[in-house]
């Protein structure tokens, strides 16, 4: 039996097409369609509801300590507020969900994880947990929106104290308020724009949903859907798990050695990264140069044999072109490299493009 | 929905355009409905046989790829190329973006007319949300 979102009933009424994702009922689209959707966030701005996704308290005088042995990015040297992301890894390297932890302040930490993962990480971290440290699993009662686009900010602006909007990304204000509602307000997204996120009480989700889209109609705001919210991130490259990221990938394996310290002195999964070292394999963009859309799990061709297969791939509205990302052998993931992806039987000429497919101009 | 009476409808959601001794086939505009923004077709070639009930083409929407069924048995005699860089004129104008035009036809489906297709539509939609 799949849950319902605090903004279920604002999805129906909006004509959002609903499938069950994750555990939960949610749009795939509304009636501008994905494309439309898609743009929208490209160009002005998009409203998604991402309250499937898990909260996670981590506090007392071992939270930084309990952080530090559980994910592979260091946590110190944060300032409250601050947003850090970071796989978490089981023993043998392999990925158990990719995550962010914010500093809310000294021994209070506050983690986003992937909605289908939730109950796998946290009992993951209970499992794993030492010292003096509380563990609190929030999903239920926290509610999350996303409001990204380059007008984003000018639409905040509108509702929220000039204060209380982080300035840079990836940090976050714990007590915001948008338009008297109070919430956390983080500059971050899954959407490769500028952006916020919202996490507030459920109850208040419906009317935080509605200020928002009333405020942001004139600059073109729309609601959005799990449809554009994934060619949005494939656009952008950004990794999703289940896709670039399971148990049988090493975070540097899913070319996330941004986020994986291997000085630390001892985290779970690193000698079990260590032991995927040199890397056998690797997580690439791929352009795609033949007719066609390299979809997920497509067979990747070159001197004849399989090389590996495509993790995700879709058309791309903003590029206007179709892109995939794959884990190939190491030998074949230079930018340039000429590759066949065999999609349904038919050979499609591909290559090997650096990561973003997209990337926004700075402001 | 739109559903012109006189064109004859295949339970998989294509319509056929008699002319002549051609038969025209296209997507429904419910198909493209319920396959959201199109942007990608492919196409067989002139000259490739189909067969009544077969798959003689793919069409692909961001989030998946559909297969589309012929109603009749026959050669392609034409190609409608222009979807090749233009597969959202389906969702446009649906009974306009023809996908091929098929000649020597010596079989077909059975079809229905419009009245008969939009009872069957209605099924399949009460269906879906039971």
């Amino acid at each position: 039996m799949e849950h319902k979102t605090p903004l279920y009933d604002c999805h129906v009424a909006a004509g959002g097409k609903i499938v069950p994702f994750a555990g939960y009922l949610l749009p795939i689209q509304y009636s501008s369609g994905i494309v439309a959707e898609h743009l929208a966030v490209r160009r002005q701005a998009g409203l998604f509801d991402v309250s499937h996704m898990g909260e996670i308290l981590c506090r007392g005088r071992d939270a930084l300590a309990n952080l530090q042995r559980l994910m592979t990015n260091d946590f110190t040297g944060m300032e409250d507020g601050q947003a850090r992301y970071s796989p978490m890894c089981y023993e043998n390297g392999g990925i158990v969900d990719d995550l962010i932890v914010y500093k809310v302040k000294e021994n209070d930490y506050f983690i986003v994880v992937n909605a289908a993962n939730k109950d796998k990480d946290f009992q993951w971290m209970k499992d794993h947990q030492f010292g003096e440290v509380q563990l609190e699993d929030r999903s239920d009662a926290i509610a999350q929106i996303a409001l990204q686009g380059p007008k984003a900010q000018a639409i905040l602006e509108r509702l929220a104290p000039a204060g209380k909007i982080p300035a840079k990304y990836y940090h976050a204000v714990f007590d915001g308020e948008v338009g008297g509602i109070p919430c956390v307000i983080s500059r971050t997204g899954y959407t490769g724009e500028d952006g916020f996120e919202f996490y507030l009480e459920a109850g208040r989700a419906p009317e935080l949903w509605n200020l928002l889209l009333e405020t942001g109609k004139d600059d073109g705001l729309i609601p959005c859907g799990l449809g554009a919210r994934d060619t949005l991130r494939l656009e952008a490259s950004m990794p999703l798990y289940g896709h670039e990221m399971d148990e049988t990938i090493t975070p540097l394996e899913a070319d996330l050695a941004f986020a994986v310290k291997m000085n630390k002195d001892s985290f779970i999964g690193k000698e079990g990264i260590q032991e995927h070292l040199p890397l056998a394999r690797k997580r690439v963009g791929l352009q795609v140069n033949g007719r066609g859309i390299v979809r997920e799990h497509t067979p990747i061709l070159a001197d004849g044999r399989e090389i590996g297969a495509s993790t995700s791939g879709t058309h791309c509205p903003f590029l206007g072109r179709p892109v995939a990302m794959a884990l190939l052998e190491m030998p074949y993931t230079q930018p340039g490299t000429k590759v066949t992806a065999l999609v349904r039987g038919r050979e499609v000429e591909a290559e090997v493009v650096s990561m973003p497919f997209y990337k926004k101009e700075r402001a | 929905m739109n559903i012109p009476s006189n064109l004859q409808y295949s339970k998989s959601h294509e319509w056929i355009k008699e002319d002549g001794g051609l038969v025209e086939i296209g997507l429904t505009d419910h198909a493209q409905d319920q396959l959201g923004d199109l942007v990608f077709v492919n196409l067989p070639q002139v000259g490739d046989p189909v067969t009544a009930g077969e798959v003689f083409a793919d069409v692909e929407s961001v989030k998946a790829v559909s297969d589309v069924y012929s109603p009749v048995t026959g050669t392609v005699a034409q190609v409608n190329e222009a979807l090749l860089d233009a597969p959202e004129t389906i969702n446009e104008s649906p009974y306009e973006a023809w996908l091929i035009r098929v000649e020597a036809v010596t079989g077909r489906e059975d079809l229905m007319d419009a009245a008969a297709y939009e009872a069957h539509v209605e099924k399949e939609l009460e269906e879906a949300d039971a």
